[in-house]
């Protein structure tokens, strides 16, 4: 039964994620909701793969990390040069890719 | 002799020419120009030779060459002629040099430099022997795209006002033709693998197949419908007429003389010969599309104010002629359809040549900028007559001969279709004199009314692009005409083809001789009365 | 049978006037100074070279020789060996074509003196003259129309010769234009004679037409007339022979009355095999003439220039041959002999007309001539000649061939033979009319020149060959009925004359005819000679004058039947083509563009926009895995 408390948690923190990235408007912030999810879904796997004893789950956990933090230094790094063009974080400001 | 592999090197000798002509330093046109003389010179004495290599009573195929090319698909660089495929052979071979004098210096006139312009012509010459001598599906599919590119680049680069609207037009309805045939290749393919145990493309053993007749509908559509806006049949012309117009007199020369009958070589040489059941079956609509379009293209064509236009529209009329007699499935009407595609290069080639030379003298291509030409330029005007009896089939021209076949060929098979088309000649007659008539006769008018008499004119009028100053002169008690006569190099392109036109007008038989038994074995291959198989 | 000798040779009759062509064409102004010398020299050769064959012909036994040249087209079961048939038929036109020929060409020497494209002239006369051998010569159905289609080129070429007027070029395109629809059916009836025969030589259709359905034959009938319709200028495309004239007076002499126009009433006598075996195709034949003779007389007699009074007399008058031909074997002979003498005096007349427009600086309207007779005795002379025998004065030409026709047609000796004979008598009387008025109208009367006008007499070189023409106007008819028969020579063609069982005895004939005539030329004195003629044309005329000043109104029938429906179906299909076949196309690459520019809005910019996509879509995406599953 301990399984579910851990899923269930899991689920909260993804959801909690996702909300923030559709809502808020500061890139941080988003950036942030979106670790959260990543973390979240890390969440999972341990879990899972604590139930079943095996390590497949936590190996994958790992390569999320790992992606997440290189992931992080690329998006800090492009938040940090449109703040300093364009003197705003906000995501609806940085909208040229567009047709 | 006829070891010497004549087809790859009628594809290799342009291709290696149009490589070096683009090659050749910046500044160099007129080294560019001497070497696609001298290069197209060359194709052309390979032309002739090939035909002397040629036994008319031998083999189908001749002078065949086959080098590996993708295994994997059982497909192989096959080159080989029939009688049809040499005749067009000779038509390019004939009709190149004379593309490359008559663009001398109209190519200077584009908006590339015009060692381009004749290395992208040296490539197109390559491509068109290509898709004529390909005896391998894959190979000729291939050929027919690779076509484009070419004719592509010289209409864009090197064509009139709307360039790239003709240019773009031109490229997207073939390559859509394109590609609906490659799906029957791919399709063909798929058959050859089933009843051959390997799939080919070989044209040989594809034409051994034994399709099932509704497999044949679906295949034979492929193929048809790519053929027949490269033809063009009406109702997939409407790209000719921009593109003929757009495209510099030596594109349009070769695209309307040579290109287009990619699209009736294909009729006779794929469709007939593969899709024996689907041919019969399909001929009647086939034969309204191609007498519709005799009457609808002549129509339209004495409609038009562009004289460009105008002889594109006449080259749909006369294509309907040739699907007419190929779709008759008699001997003389195939025989007059193959003859009728040489003739007609020769004699709608003439005609733009000659339109092309009046238009680089007005800058406009409109009829009523022009009038009573003939007064001042003789041999101009004689030329274009005799371009224009050509086009309207009078007897002594060659075109005269094929249209007399197709006719009476098409005649105890299809009456009534062919009376319709006979009502076609009366049209001819219309739109030829009318134009004619417009700009050759009649007081001097036009754009080629000069103020002052005293003022010598350049030695060789440029086009000036489009007719926006044209509707401004009129005329004026005080203006005369001046227009300089055809000068000794326009005289060089046009006089071959005279000689040729009325050459062939007077005795045809030697080409005839060489099409008919292509043309019997084609219809052995369709099961007509007209043929047997061989 | 083959040909030998000379005969064998008569491939030149053709060659020679092409070669004086080509030379003539491609020399240039090099050519200019002679030019005139050598385009007369060929056809004098040609004629001097047909008088010969055609005295070896008569010295065969079996009167045809066949000339076979080369294979011209062969492939299938098709089979066209270019080759001429020299026999009585053809010898007779040839010697037409090549002798009046001959004279036109000697003529226009002097009346193209001051011309300064005559060399341009010369070429297209020899041109046609080729042609028109060729026409005539040729062993096949095939070598006829090439040669059929050569004259209207020729003929073309040369009504347009002064191209800069436009009534000239547009004159021209009309005649070939209306010359191609008989063309159509010429070609027609050559496919039906393949698709059912299997050849197209003379000698292979007349021998095996027999074998056909009588349908058939008389569809070929029907189309040959058609073609023979269109270059004779019968109805109902008689319309572009009056306006033919715009080319040289010779021209029109040559080509649009003497050789060309009587085309048809060859190509009918050819095809007299196929005609014998179809009534019904016969019966149009006469239709047709008889309807013609009418429109061409009635026309003729409203109009004031001179040379269009000469083009409607000769559609009457080939009316007249088309009537005979459609007569029967016994009308055959009749008809050609019509032919060959109104192939003198018209010649003779419309070079007379020559004359007097060289006298008048080229003025046509007669009302603007008169009394010019004193001026130019030998015009006149020649001229009057020439009246006098188309009317049919006793004992000239006109009076022997165009009586004959009448008898021809009385001897039906049944209502149709009545009606037709009366309506030739009535034709001629009308002929009388105008020929008088015309007449009147030039040579006689008050002097109603324009200003600075000096008429003159015509050099040497012109009178010449009217004065020549004007014997063979007076004697051609006598020596083709008694002297040396028409019907005797043709008949290795048509076959024995039979001796005729006349009706009606024809001095009696003769006599109506000719007191009709002299009717009709009392009424034109009273109408022209008794009273002033006025300079410009009365307004207020009868509806009959007006009718008739229109020509009976064919060219408004053609241009309210063809021309203006067809200029309206034209523009309309311009505008179908754009707008509705191109624009379906563009319209399809339009659409696509533009739905896939409308689908590119989707990409707004804003990331978050894109997140909620990927939130539907997984919902999605998990919502039917759970479907799945939980289904």
């Amino acid at each position: 039964m301990t399984l579910s408390y851990y899923l269930v948690l899991a689920a909260i923190l993804f959801t909690i994620g996702a909300v923030g990235v559709l809502v808020r408007r500061n890139a941080i912030v988003v950036f942030m909701c979106i670790e959260l999810m990543l973390n979240a879904v890390n969440l999972t796997l341990i879990t899972f793969a604590r139930s079943t004893g095996t390590v497949d789950g936590q190996i994958i956990a790992l390569f999320v990390m790992v992606v997440a933090a290189a992931e992080v230094v690329v998006g800090l790094a492009i938040i940090m040069s449109i703040y300093r063009t364009r003197r705003s974080a906000s995501i609806d400001d940085a909208n040229l890719l567009k047709y | 002799m006829s070891d010497f592999p004549f087809l790859i090197a009628m594809i290799a000798v342009p291709a290696v020419g149009a490589a070096v002509v683009a090659a050749l330093p910046r500044g160099r046109d007129l080294l560019a120009k001497q070497v696609a003389l001298g290069v197209s010179l060359v194709v052309l004495l390979l032309a002739v030779l090939t035909t002397l290599a040629f036994d008319v009573d031998g083999e189908r195929f001749q002078l065949t060459t086959a080098v590996s090319w993708i295994p994997d698909f059982g497909s192989e660089f096959a080159l080989g002629v029939d009688g049809i495929a040499l005749v067009m052979l000779l038509l390019i071979g004939v009709l190149v040099p004379l593309v490359v004098a008559a663009s001398w210096h109209e190519a200077d006139a584009g908006s590339r430099p015009a060692r381009v312009f004749f290395a992208w012509l040296l490539l197109l010459e390559a491509m068109m022997v290509g898709v004529f001598a390909a005896t391998d599906v894959l190979l000729f599919y291939v050929f027919f795209e690779a076509m484009l590119v070419p004719m592509y680049f010289l209409i864009g680069s090197f064509g009139g006002p709307r360039r790239q609207y003709a240019a773009v037009k031109f490229f997207v309805y073939s390559l859509v033709g394109g590609l609906v045939m490659l799906a029957s290749v791919i399709g063909l393919y798929v058959v050859s693998t089933s009843q051959l145990g390997e799939g080919t493309f070989a044209f040989d053993a594809l034409r051994q197949l034994d399709i099932d007749p509704d497999v044949q509908k679906l295949l034979f559509l492929g193929f048809f419908i790519a053929f027949a806006i490269k033809a063009p049949l009406v109702p997939f012309h409407t790209w000719l007429p921009d593109s003929g117009a757009e495209a510099p007199i030596g594109g349009s020369v070769l695209l309307v003389g040579v290109l287009d009958k990619v699209g009736t070589f294909g009729f006779l040489r794929y469709c007939l010969p593969l899709f024996p059941d689907a041919s019969r079956s399909f001929a009647p609509f086939v034969l309204v599309l191609a007498v519709v379009g005799i009457l609808y293209a002549a129509l339209l064509a004495m409609g038009q104010s562009d004289m460009k236009r105008l002889v594109s529209y006449t080259s749909i009329s006369h294509f309907g002629f040739i699907a007419l007699g190929i779709f008759a499935f008699t001997t003389e009407a195939a025989t007059g359809a193959v003859l009728y595609m040489v003739n007609h290069g020769l004699a709608t080639g003439l005609l733009f040549l000659v339109v092309g030379m009046l238009i680089s003298r007005g800058g406009s291509r409109q009829i009523r900028d022009y009038g009573g030409v003939a007064a001042k330029a003789p041999l101009l005007a004689g030329a274009f007559l005799v371009a224009g009896l050509a086009s309207l089939a009078l007897p002594g021209t060659n075109s005269f001969v094929s249209e007399f076949l197709v006719l009476i060929g098409a005649f105890p098979e299809r009456p009534v279709f062919t009376v319709l088309a006979t009502i076609g000649i009366i049209l001819a007659a219309l739109y030829v004199l009318l134009m004619y008539q417009r700009t050759m006769h009649g007081p001097a008018r036009g754009v080629l009314l000069q103020e002052d008499p005293a003022e010598p004119l350049p030695a060789d009028p440029l086009p000036s692009g489009g007719g926006a100053t044209a509707t401004a002169a009129r005329t004026a008690p005080h203006r005369t005409l001046r227009v300089l006569d055809l000068s000794r190099r326009e005289l060089a392109v046009v006089a071959p083809l005279v000689v040729l036109i009325i050459a062939l007008g007077v005795y045809p038989q030697p080409l005839i001789d060489l099409i008919e038994p292509a043309v019997v074995a084609t219809l052995g291959d369709l099961g007509a009365p007209g043929g047997t198989d061989r | 049978m083959p040909a030998e000798g000379l005969l064998a040779a008569s491939w030149l009759l053709i060659a020679l006037p092409l070669a004086g062509a080509a030379v003539l064409l491609l020399g240039g102004r090099r050519t200019d100074r002679w030019g005139h010398l050598l385009g007369t020299a060929t056809v004098v050769a040609a004629f001097v070279l047909a008088v010969a064959c055609t005295v070896q012909l008569a010295g065969l036994d079996e009167r045809a020789a066949d000339v076979e040249l080369f294979t011209f087209i062969a492939t299938g079961e098709l089979d066209v060996t270019a080759g001429l048939l020299y026999d009585p038929l053809s010898a007779v036109f040839v010697l037409l074509i090549t002798g009046v020929g001959s004279l036109i060409h000697v003529y226009s020497i002097g009346y193209m003196a001051h011309d300064p494209a005559r060399r341009r002239f010369f070429a297209y006369l020899n041109l046609f003259v080729a042609a028109m051998l060729l026409l005539v010569l040729g062993n096949s159905f095939v070598a006829l129309y090439v040669g059929w289609e050569g004259v209207g080129l020729a003929s073309y070429l040369l009504i347009a010769f002064w191209y800069t007027r436009p009534a000239a070029a547009t004159a021209a395109k009309k005649a070939f234009i209306m010359n191609r629809v008989g063309d159509v059916g010429l070609a027609l009836a050559i496919f039906v004679m393949f698709a059912q025969l299997g050849t197209t030589s003379y000698a292979g259709v007349f021998g095996s037409v027999g074998t056909l359905a009588g349908g058939t034959i008389t569809a070929i009938g029907l189309l040959l007339l058609l073609g023979a319709c269109g270059k004779s200028g019968q109805f109902p495309l008689q319309a572009w022979l009056p306006d033919a004239m715009e080319g040289p007076t010779p021209v029109s002499a040559l080509i649009h009355a003497a050789t060309m126009v009587t085309a048809g009433v060859y190509l009918i006598a050819r095809s007299a095999p196929i005609y014998d075996l179809t009534p019904t195709a016969r019966a149009v034949v006469l239709a047709v003439g008889a309807l013609t003779l009418l429109i061409g007389a009635i026309a003729g007699c409203a109009y004031d220039d001179i040379k269009k009074v000469l083009a409607y007399s000769t559609v009457s008058q080939i009316g007249y041959m088309f009537l005979a031909v459609g007569l029967g074997p016994a009308g055959y002979v009749a008809g050609l002999a019509h032919l060959l003498a109104h192939g003198f005096f018209k010649a003779g007349l419309f070079l007379g007309a020559g004359s007097v427009m060289h006298a008048m600086d080229d003025q046509v309207d007669m009302r603007r001539f008169g009394a010019l007779w004193k001026k130019l005795p030998i015009t006149f002379a020649t001229f009057g000649l020439g009246y006098l025998a188309l009317i049919g004065f006793p004992f000239l030409s006109g009076y022997f061939t165009k009586d004959a026709i009448i008898e021809v047609a009385l001897d039906r000796d049944d209502v149709w033979g009545w009606v037709l004979g009366g309506v030739m008598v009535l034709g001629a009387g009308l002929t009388a009319f105008y020929m008088t008025r015309l007449m009147l109208m030039t040579f006689f009367g008050r002097a109603r020149w324009d200003e600075g006008v000096h008429p003159h007499e015509s050099p040497s070189i012109m009178t010449a060959p009217m004065i020549v023409l004007a014997f063979g106007s007076v004697f051609a008819g006598a020596l083709l009925v008694s002297v040396l028969p028409l019907s005797g020579w043709l008949e290795p063609v048509f076959g024995e004359p039979e001796e005729a069982a006349h009706v009606v005895a024809p001095a009696l004939v003769g006599l109506v005819v000719t007191l009709v005539a002299l009717a009709g030329a009392a009424l034109a004195w009273l109408f022209v000679g008794r009273r002033e003629v006025p300079v410009t044309a009365p307004v207020r005329v009868s509806p009959v004058t007006r009718a008739a000043r229109h020509a009976l109104y064919a060219d408004a029938v053609n241009e309210s039947l063809f021309m203006r429906p067809g200029q309206w179906l034209t523009r309309a299909l311009v505008w179908v083509d754009n707008r509705g076949v191109d624009g379906a196309v563009n319209g399809l690459a339009a659409g696509l563009g533009g739905s896939s520019s409308r689908l590119g809005r989707v990409q707004t910019g804003f990331v978050r926009t894109y997140a909620l996509g990927m939130l539907g879509g997984v919902v999605v995406v998990a919502g039917a895995l759970l479907a799945v599953t939980a289904g």
